[in-house]
């Protein structure tokens, strides 16, 4: 193909405005903003050349950029409080952010569970807290087009501590709640020291009609022996483009299980970038995600196992109706020195309409002999001989097939430890398969 | 029975580092002048004797070319290739278009000879069943040296020729099928390829013709500082079939060498093609010094409703190796077929694959893919499985396998499966994995040594693959596997 | 013919043989007993030569040559067999065709002929033929999908072949059924001649029965605790190796 230097589209023009005329106002010394927005706007916007981005072409798919938010006031925090639902069942210690900002009201710093700190990111930004210097643990995270958009913007966040055993889970509650489209970034970090354990709920809402531009970041460094489980649900309205990543360095001899359950917004991608720093290391991240009518949802994922003697599970379950779209892009890289490895991804999508379509791409990339690396990748409809079977059982059709959905939904699901968490998650799957009947 | 006892004398007789065909023939060749220019290809085009319309479509390719960037996607690095530092036509100077055996200049013959290619009918003849018989088109650098059995094919109906005379000879079918498949402005090397292929084989099989032999080309690149730039055209036509090999070797040389072929397969409604290759070029020496570029576009095209294609390939050779032999599915009911061992041993690199593009109804494809990495060898799987919109009921079954052996070596899975039809079914599966102490263990208590057990399992890792060479190859390319991983035990 | 002097051996820092002898003479049929643990299938791996062992002390005579310092594969042209516990399985090689190829590796290091086809699949037949082994099974990958009965009987079929001059046992009645254990025994005791010797290794009884054993050992935490003739197997059978743990323990 010839080459060709592509204009800048009047999205990345803006981009540099919001960027120029934010960034005095942005807390922080903004060096690290500065170099990661010129990285980003070196490239620009990532399209389909660029390899990683190549069915979410976000060139194509962001034409208009949102404003990023004022800190809402008190009453309109409230009320947006009240009206998310997202694991709401779910007894947890509640760590909001309305548009983009950390509502430090509604924590009681007084009255925090033992071995647990948080600490508001802007003010931390503002007077150069010592933890800063542990954001963007995993290296690789800083190359990202999506990343860096949000080193460049972030506004607010918390930077969390876990120093020992934490019961209660902490439930990072993302709203975003304006009635016309705007921005966030918000960057999270979760600091789990050696030996502790903890389990973090995140959940994304946002108002359905408008072009809302949620891209937020949450980072682990969890130690050695340590033992995190992550759930977290994606239930933007239905107009948004939400962008996400999580970034986790995990030390040896630790569990780390993380989640994702996709339901909402218009255009969504989710990034996961893993890094195995020590060995015998058990990592597990799973995907379960519906789309529908004209929804685009990507994962995209990147585990590295950076010490021998780990292994490495991830499960994706794409369920796609209508005419959405759905992407699945996983990466197992395994050096030289990663003897040992045990790494095995499986992406599975079904079909339910004509219409859908489903991109896959499961990538080995593999530098070490004495491993066990595999990926599979499956793709169609649902299985017609069992659908007859339920049908001849006296199942109308619908549920026949609501039934099977579950089912193929449900083995991504079982890993969650929290049984709270597990019965809402399959709540949100129950309730997306009535809405389409 | 497979020859695992050969193989592993094979492995004992040969040293780290020695290519068999590394030779080089003394012959005077006349050249084109060095790089590229309009006026090249005019030579080229003049020195083949072809028709206004063929200059002019080599013309149109070149204009193109010189506005297309190389592709960088692959995972493959190389120095940059000085485009007009390479000889793009090299012929014997004696007799470049011999009518007969007689007029070949006895070093080629000789060469033909030491690569094992028969060339003479009647050797062929002696003591060989007559089904087991192949045809062969000899191409030495830039011409077609020698076509076997042309008289006998011809009573069937079959032309197997040198594109270069099929131009002259049969334009009508060659202006309609070339370029048909890969287009003129596909990618940069098969652009490059469009404007300076110099020869390579034309094959038709008419309707309802069971091509009576098997037809192979052997491509031997012998000048240096010359490129090889080949293009096949092989038509199936309604109800035929036909099986094609082909074969590469090159003298061992300190420069890279770059070859860059088009193969183009068109199988009309019920017609079956099956193409094979073992593609042996010189890979380099040990320290990655020397060695082909291998830059290949091969591309089949099931047009007709219930057609077949089938590549099946064996890699041991080239320093790069950069080629996705595919299928586009295009007619109802039709089949691609994707075999594929490869081998990578010292500094070679491999980016190779498939694509099965599904278009028509129920569609089917199948890919079997074994990468083996040795020594500091780089080996990628990349394939694409696609299904469009109206490709009802297509069906794809995938699996690729990689062998690592050593620490010192790579070896990647890169698959893109794209669906857009909600009938289709994909399924696709892939390991690394190594040869396990455990199985090493047991072969060597039953007496066989580290090497033999190596070779042994590999050989059972690639049977799926070797299974669907014609017999003779695939003794071959055993053979050709155990020597490409000599060295790399211990 | 066997001579196991002082042998001290262990794998990943834990000791499992400790100071083991046990001497086999030719033409003898040696079974050695314990229970789980007592390092039998460690002895049987460390004769054939598998690396995961380190030997820390003693050797290991076969007609008096070192078996220490020799790799698996000179160690099986020396004549040395092990029927395995659990027959590996390799994918994509046909039985024959690694059957051949052992034979003739062997027959080459001892610096005989190779033989030809007819006369190897001559030879096989007539092997597959006596232990019951149906030709489509040696044309399958070996081992692979093969049931535990099968793949036992393959491990006899290629001690028939090979014709061993030292062969060892490791637990061959395990997961047998009594047919399938009638087959094998047979084949076994088909081989047995005055220059071959046989170390059966096996938990239970039962095996003994079919292949009469000349002379018994007992193995307790790596080491020969008694000798006797075939009647202290059924000793064994009727009191148990709690004896021998009682006897440890005082």
């Amino acid at each position: 193909m010839a080459d060709v230097t592509l204009m800048k589209t009047p999205a990345e023009t803006a981009l540099v405005q919001a960027f120029e005329s934010a960034k005095t106002a942005l807390p922080g010394n903004g060096e690290s903003r500065a170099q990661a927005f010129e990285q980003f706007n070196a490239r620009g916007l990532p399209h389909r050349r660029v390899e990683e981005f190549k069915y979410t072409d976000l060139r194509a798919l962001l034409r208009e950029v949102a404003p990023f938010a004022a800190a809402p006031s008190a009453d309109e925090a409230k009320a947006a409080l009240a009206g998310a639902k997202a694991l709401a069942g779910v007894e947890a210690l509640q760590v909001p952010f309305v548009n983009g900002h950390f509502m430090r009201e509604a924590v009681d710093f007084h009255a925090l569970p033992e071995n647990l700190e948080i600490v508001p990111l802007a003010e931390a930004l503002a007077n150069g807290h010592e933890w800063l210097s542990r954001l963007s643990p995993v290296p690789w995270a800083n190359d990202n087009p999506v990343y860096q958009l949000n080193t460049s913007f972030m506004a607010d966040g918390v930077m969390i501590r876990v120093a020992g055993p934490v019961e209660t889970p902490v439930h990072l509650r993302f709203v975003t709640a304006a009635s016309s489209a705007i921005a966030t970034a918000t960057r999270v970090l979760v600091v789990v020291e050696e030996g502790a354990s903890v389990t973090l709920l995140e959940t994304h809402e946002s108002t359905d009609g408008a072009n809302h531009q949620p891209n937020d970041v949450v980072e682990m460094i969890a130690g050695d022996r340590t033992n995190v489980q992550h759930v977290r649900v994606n239930a933007e309205g239905d107009k948004a483009l939400a962008l996400s990543t999580l970034a986790a360095k995990i030390g040896g001899e630790a569990v780390f299980n993380s989640i994702n359950v996709t339901a909402g917004a218009a255009t969504s991608r989710h990034q996961v970038f893993a890094l195995l720093n020590g060995e015998n290391t058990h990592l597990r991240v799973n995907g379960a995600t519906m789309l529908k009518g004209s929804q685009h949802g990507d994962s995209t994922l990147v585990v590295e196992h950076g010490a021998p003697h780990c292994e490495s599970r991830e499960l994706f379950k794409t369920v796609i109706d209508n005419e959405a779209t759905g992407v699945f892009q996983g990466k197992i890289i395994v050096p030289h020195h990663a003897q040992k490895t045990d790494g095995r991804m499986m992406s599975a999508a079904l079909l339910l309409e004509e219409g859908g379509s489903m991109n896959n791409k499961p990538e080995l990339e593999i530098f070490a002999d004495d491993v066990q690396c595999a990926h599979g990748a499956t793709c169609g409809q649902l299985d017609e001989d069992l659908l007859f079977y339920l049908m001849a059982r006296g199942l109308p059709k619908k549920e026949a097939e609501s039934l099977l959905v579950q089912a193929f939904l449900g083995e991504a699901l079982e890993f969650v430890e929290n049984d709270a968490a597990r019965e809402a998650l399959v709540g949100t799957v129950e309730s997306w398969l009535k809405a389409r009947s | 029975m497979p020859a695992v006892q050969e193989t592993i004398d094979q492995v004992r007789l040969i040293d780290v580092d020695q290519y068999k065909y590394g030779f080089e023939t003394e012959v005077e060749m006349e050249k084109s002048p060095k790089g590229l220019s309009e006026d090249v290809i005019r030579f080229i085009s003049a020195k083949k004797g072809e028709p206004e319309w063929m200059l002019q479509w080599r013309l149109d390719a070149y204009k193109r070319w010189l506005t297309m960037k190389e592709p960088d996607w692959a995972r493959v690095s190389y120095d940059k290739i000085d485009y007009n530092d390479i000889y793009y036509y090299a012929a014997p100077k004696k007799n470049p278009a011999p009518k007969s055996l007689d007029e070949v200049d006895p070093e080629i013959l000789k060469t033909y000879e030491k690569l094992g290619i028969p060339l003479r009918e009647q050797e062929i003849l002696a003591g060989v069943e007559p089904e087991r018989r192949v045809a062969v088109d000899a191409v030495f650098d830039s011409v077609s040296v020698a076509t076997t059995f042309k008289e006998e094919l011809a009573k069937a109906g079959v032309i197997f020729m040198p594109i270069s005379e099929a131009i002259r000879e049969y334009p009508d079918l060659v202006r309609q099928y070339l370029g048909s498949v890969v287009p003129v402005t596909d990618n940069f090397f098969a652009t490059l390829n469009s404007a300076v292929f110099t020869d390579g084989s034309f094959v038709y099989i008419p309707p309802g013709v069971r091509c009576p032999m098997e037809l192979s080309t052997y491509f031997r690149i012998n000048e240096k500082n010359t490129g090889q730039f080949e293009r096949t055209l092989i038509i199936a036509d309604k109800g035929s079939y036909v099986s094609y090999l082909e074969g590469c070797t090159a003298p061992k040389r300190d420069e890279n060498q770059l070859h860059a072929a088009v193969v183009e397969l068109i199988a009309l409604d019920d017609a079956e093609i099956k193409y094979s290759t073992v593609q042996n070029w010189y890979p380099g020496d040990a320290e990655g010094r020397g060695g082909i570029y291998n830059f290949v576009t091969k591309r089949g095209d099931c047009r007709g409703r219930n057609s077949v294609i089938t590549w099946t390939q064996v890699e041991t050779g080239s320093a790069i190796t950069w080629k996705y032999p595919s299928c586009i599915l295009r007619g109802d009911n039709s089949r691609g077929e994707f075999y594929s061992i490869a081998v990578s041993n010292g500094m070679q690199q491999v980016d190779s694959g498939t694509k099965m593009i599904h278009l028509g109804k129920n569609t089917t494809s199948r890919i079997i893919s074994k990468g083996i990495a040795a020594g500091r060898s780089e080996n990628t799987y990349r394939g694409l499985v696609s299904a469009h919109r109206k490709a009802t009921g297509a069906r794809n079954f995938t699996n690729c396998d990689s062998l690592l052996i050593g620490n010192q070596c790579g070896a990647h899975t890169v698959p893109y499966i794209e669906s857009k039809n909600a009938t289709a079914v994909f399924e696709h599966e892939a390991t690394t994995s190594k040869i396990s102490e455990d199985q090493m263990f047991y072969c060597q208590q039953r007496g066989l040594s580290e090497e033999e057990a190596t070779a042994l399992i590999v050989n059972g890792f690639v049977k799926d693959v070797l299974q669907q060479l014609p017999m003779e190859f695939a003794v071959e390319a055993q053979k050709l596997i155990s020597i490409s991983l000599e060295g790399s035990v211990g | 013919m066997l001579e196991i002097k002082n042998l001290v051996v262990q794998i990943e820092d834990k000791r499992i043989l400790n100071g083991l002898n046990l001497t086999v003479n030719k033409g003898e049929v040696a079974a050695i007993m314990g229970p789980n643990g007592s390092g039998k299938s460690t002895l049987s791996y460390v004769i054939a030569g598998k690396e995961d062992y380190e030997v820390l002390d003693g050797e290991i005579l076969l007609d008096g040559q070192n078996l220490l310092e020799m790799e698996p594969d000179q160690r099986a042209a020396a004549g040395v067999f092990l029927a395995f516990q659990y027959p590996l399985e390799i994918p994509g090689v046909a039985s024959m065709t690694f059957l051949k190829a052992t034979l003739n590796a062997q027959r080459k290091a001892r610096g005989q002929e190779e033989l030809t086809t007819p006369d190897f699949i001559k030879r096989v037949n007539a092997a597959a033929q006596q232990l019951e082994i149906p030709k489509d099974m040696l044309k399958r990958a070996l081992n692979v999908g093969f049931s535990g009965g099968e793949k036992k009987r393959m491990e006899i079929l290629q001690m028939a072949l090979l014709q061993p001059s030292f062969c060892i046992l490791d637990e061959t009645d395990s997961g047998l059924d009594i047919d399938a254990l009638r087959i094998v025994s047979e084949g076994v005791n088909a081989l047995r001649s005055p220059d071959r010797a046989f170390l059966v290794i096996t938990h239970y009884q039962r095996l003994l029965n079919h292949i009469v054993p000349d002379t018994v050992h007992v193995m307790h935490a790596g080491r020969i605790v008694k000798t006797g003739g075939k009647e202290l197997a059924l000793e064994l059978e009727a009191n148990g190796y709690a004896d021998y743990r009682e006897s440890e323990a005082a």
